[in-house]
Formats: structure tokens, C-alpha cells, sequence
């Protein structure tokens, strides 16, 4: 079922994954990537090859994604989703702790450091988490992913998609330098993801 | 819209597989020599072309043969692809977003509905009366001004190029010809076969003696030599091929030529979209080729031409 989902969400947006100077290969990664639009975090997931997305959890907000009989479908069958609290973040249920959980796993993870959809062209800027997660767990691959178009094929608050051709670009992976803080990481992270779109 | 297979068809078919064949076999040939590493890539490219081209012909053999409709429904699906790759290549707003979904959703396909049933009256004028005021209206109901005539523009234009030029392909199938009633499949293979020989040709004219360009800023491929040359052999070709159309071989040599210098027209605009554009192909689709739009980009000027020329001289 999650394969035909893939198939359709590839249809629809025409996606077409291009791999630059990283390879489609079973490593544990985090896919990060910019926000604008609801159909992102299925748009990479569908684009990843079958092997690698068994293994690929998207990182989703708990408070969206609970509230209709479809959606929890959708997040807990299709996508396998990793739902974490957006809103009231408390010691128990703390996004970061549910994160390495699903790393330790072994479990692959697609983030969006932004917080939240936003209908610039530029990434704003990276909220922490994705330090913390270079930091704990410094194995693990940083994959900058740049989604292009996705916004104007299903905008932010509209149910109708239309079917123009959305682009995904992954860039090669960072890794957290020794000694480097976490402003000057996160706007590393975000300038990756940024120059993608030039390439 | 019944289509009949006879004699005729069976000999366009044929020819155009033995012409594939022998462009696979001059490709393997010429892959095999050892050559400088800029021909190795031409024939590469020559060779994704000519293996792009076997589908594309299966498919719309495959359309022919099944009678009317499926001609329909293939080109119906072109257009949408071809709509599609162009609408992501120009600037639309979020305030287009409702207006496009009723271009991709309702107005194509009712379009190609209008062609099915054959009701002339209203395919010819639906998308330059009907939806050419509806576009605009909806984006202005969505508010957003910025750009308004240049997104209107725009959004009105790929309309009339992918949709209503390219239907007036599998429309030629709802003419009423005498004394070729039932043969419509015939003139619509005819038609395609010389837009894109025409478009093959001038390729291969411009190839190898291609010298002085046309519009080297619009496409530097573009040369006087593939140009001539390129019309001139199609030209050529359509005439030799009107035993399958409802013409004498002078008209069928005129409307051939008629085709070919629409063909490249369209050519030409769509290429200089695309330089406006900063884009290379429409799409990638379909290797060596590019984009659905870039195989359609010759089609889509002569539809309607040869469609109203045939209309107008050949029907009661």
C-alpha cells in the first residue's frame, strides 16, 4: 500500500530525485530539508528508492497530524510517520528524546528545521533540533535537501493539488566540525540547502 | 468517428517501422566505429532518440488502430503533459492556484470531450471565448493583483498551445471528407508523420551541412541550410505520400509545405520561450528529446492550420 502511495505522490508532482555527490545507499541519515508546503515531507519520502524508505521515518507535528481518522491513517500506515509535540513541550515528551529513539533504532529521519511551512523562497532560519541530533548522535549522516515547486502544486490551506512538476535536490552530507557553534552550524545547514537550488 | 484499417494504412505504418529500423541500424553502425569523443555523444544522442522515437510511433500506431477514441484520449493525455511542463516553467501565483486547477481539470478535458463528439461549433471557440474570459475572472476573484496580466497572459497562452492547438490533431478525424469517409486515421497519421520528418530532418540537414544560423539568439541549432533542406525533403515526403490522403499530389505537396513552415514556426516561438525562460528543454521526460512540449512544439502551429486549410478547401 505505502508503494502505491509512493507511485501516486511521484505522479502527481512528477518528482524526479536528483542525487548529487551523495549516493542512494542504506546508510543512517537525516534528510533535511525546507519547508513550504504539506506535500514536502511525502514528496522525499516518496522519492527515496523502496529499500532506503522502509527504513525513512518523516518527523511530523503530533497536533496536525491526529486530527481526522484520515490523517492518523495516513501518518501511522503510509508513511510510518515519527509524530512528535510541537505545541507543549514537556521533559516526557520532549521532540529530541523521541528522535534519538528512532535513530538508536536504526531508523532513517526526514526533518524540517524551518518549524513550520513558509511561502519564501529562502529557508528561514534553522530551529536547533537538528544540532542537538549532529551532536548526540555524530554517525549519523546530514543530508540537505532542497524541494522546489511542491508549494505551488498544493499550496499551504488548499485541498486541491495541481499537477505541475515539483523538483527534489539532495546535496552531500554534513557532518558537525569540532569546535563549531551552534549558530555558525545551523546557518551552514541552511546555506546547503539553499545552494542546492543553484545547482 | 470510425475508423477503418485498409491497404493504405497497413503501407504508412509499415513505412514508417522500416524507417525506424533503418535509423537503428545506421545508429548501431555508427556506434560501433571507433570516433572522436564529440560524434561518440552525437551518436549516443542520436541513438536515445531513435529508441524514444520506436515508443513514441507503438503508441500511436497503437492509438490509430483502435479507432477514434484512442487517438483522442492519447492526445488528451499529450496535452496534458505538455500543459503541465509548461505552466511549471512560467511564474504563476498562489492566486492562480484555483484558475489552474479548473485549466488542468475541466477545461482540458471538456476540450477534448467537444473533439470526441465532434461538435465542431464549440471546440473552435471554447478555449479563445469561453475560457479565455473564464481565466481571468477567477484569478481576480482570488484577489491577488501582482502580475495580473502578465499570469493571466501566461496561464492563456499555455492554454491555447498545449490544449486548443494540439486538439485540432485528433479533430482532424471529425472531418466530413467526401469520398474518404471512415479514412480520417489515415490524414491524421499523414499529418504527424510530416511534422515530425520535418522536424527530424531539418535535424539531420542542419547536422551535417548546417553553416549559416537563423536566429542564433533565439536557437543556435537553428541553420539556413536544415532549414531549407529540412522543408524541402519533407515537403518532398508528403507529396510521395498522398496516395493516403484525400488529395492530388500537387495539393498534397502544398499542404505539406503549408505543414512544414508551421511546423518550424512553432519551433522557433517555443524556443524562444524557453531562451526567455532560461530553460534548456520543458521537461525530461522522454530521453534525447526532452520534453513532451518539445516534440509537440512543431505540432501545435500546424494543427490548425492544416486542420482549417483541409476543413476549408477539402469538406461540403
Amino acid at each position: 500500500m505505502s508503494t502505491f502511495v509512493a507511485f501516486l505522490v511521484r505522479l502527481l508532482t512528477g518528482l524526479q530525485a536528483r542525487w548529487l555527490d551523495i549516493e542512494p545507499v542504506d546508510r543512517q541519515r537525516i534528510y533535511f530539508a525546507n519547508h513550504s508546503s504539506t506535500l514536502d515531507a511525502a514528496a522525499l519520502w516518496a522519492a527515496l528508492p523502496e529499500n532506503l524508505r522502509t527504513k525513512t521515518r518523516p518527523v511530523a507535528a503530533r497536533d496536525y497530524w491526529t486530527t481526522s481518522a484520515l490523517r492518523r491513517w495516513l501518518a501511522h500506515r503510509i508513511f510510518r510517520a515519527l509524530l512528535i509535540e510541537r505545541k507543549k513541550v514537556t521533559a516526557e515528551n520532549n521532540p529530541l528524546s523521541d528522535m534519538l529513539a528512532a535513530l538508536d533504532a536504526g531508523e532513517s529521519l526526514i526533518i524540517f528545521p524551518e518549524g513550520g511551512r513558509f511561502s519564501g523562497p529562502e529557508p528561514q532560519r534553522f530551529k536547533g533540533g537538528l544540532y542537538h541530533l549532529a551532536k548526540d548522535r555524530p554517525a549519523v549522516e546530514l543530508v540537505p535537501v532542497y524541494l522546489e515547486n511542491l508549494n505551488r502544486i498544493l499550496p499551504k490551506g488548499e485541498f486541491l493539488a495541481v499537477p505541475l512538476m515539483g523538483s527534489l535536490t539532495l546535496g552531500a552530507p554534513l557532518r558537525l566540525e569540532p569546535g563549531e557553534t551552534k549558530q555558525a552550524f545551523l546557518e551552514r545547514a541552511r546555506e546547503a540547502v539553499w545552494n542546492l537550488r543553484l545547482t | 468517428m470510425k475508423l477503418t484499417l485498409d491497404q493504405e494504412t497497413i503501407w504508412l505504418v509499415g513505412g514508417v517501422i522500416a524507417g525506424l529500423i533503418l535509423a537503428s541500424l545506421v545508429g548501431w553502425l555508427l556506434a560501433r566505429r571507433p570516433a572522436s569523443a564529440a560524434t561518440a555523444v552525437t551518436v549516443a544522442n542520436l541513438n536515445a532518440r531513435t529508441r524514444a522515437w520506436w515508443v513514441m510511433v507503438a503508441i500511436f500506431v497503437l492509438a490509430i488502430l483502435s479507432g477514434g477514441i484512442g487517438s483522442v484520449v492519447l492526445f488528451g493525455l499529450t496535452s496534458f503533459l505538455a500543459l503541465r511542463e509548461f505552466v511549471t516553467m512560467t511564474p504563476t501565483r498562489p492566486g492562480d492556484h484555483r484558475t489552474l486547477f479548473w485549466v488542468f481539470f475541466l477545461i482540458t478535458p471538456i476540450q477534448y470531450w467537444l473533439v470526441a463528439t465532434s461538435w465542431y461549433g464549440l471546440f473552435a471557440i471554447f478555449i479563445p471565448v469561453y475560457a479565455f474570459l473564464f481565466i481571468p475572472l477567477r484569478s481576480a476573484l482570488s484577489g491577488d493583483c501582482r502580475g495580473f496580466l502578465e499570469r493571466t497572459a501566461t496561464i492563456q497562452w499555455a492554454l491555447m498551445i498545449c490544449v486548443y492547438c494540439v486538439s485540432h490533431a485528433p479533430a482532424l478525424l471529425t472531418l466530413d471528407i467526401p469520398g474518404f469517409a471512415g479514412q480520417n486515421g489515415k490524414l491524421l497519421f499523414f499529418f504527424v508523420l510530416v511534422v515530425q520528418a520535418s522536424d527530424v530532418l531539418q535535424y539531420i540537414w542542419g547536422k551535417t551541412c548546417g553553416k549559416h544560423p537563423i536566429a542564433p539568439g533565439v536557437s543556435p541549432n537553428k541553420t539556413w541550410e536544415g532549414f531549407v533542406g529540412g522543408i524541402a525533403s519533407a515537403t518532398l515526403l508528403g507529396t510521395a505520400l498522398w496516395w493516403a490522403t484525400p488529395f492530388t499530389p500537387w495539393q498534397a505537396a502544398a499542404m505539406s509545405l503549408a505543414i512544414t513552415l508551421m511546423g518550424f514556426a512553432g519551433g522557433l516561438v517555443m524556443s524562444a520561450i524557453k531562451r526567455d525562460r532560461g530553460v534548456k528543454d520543458y521537461g525530461s521526460l522522454i530521453p534525447g528529446h526532452g520534453g513532451v512540449m518539445d516534440r509537440m512544439d512543431s505540432l501545435c502551429f500546424s494543427a490548425p492550420v492544416f486542420f482549417h486549410l483541409t476543413r476549408y478547401f477539402f469538406t461540403l
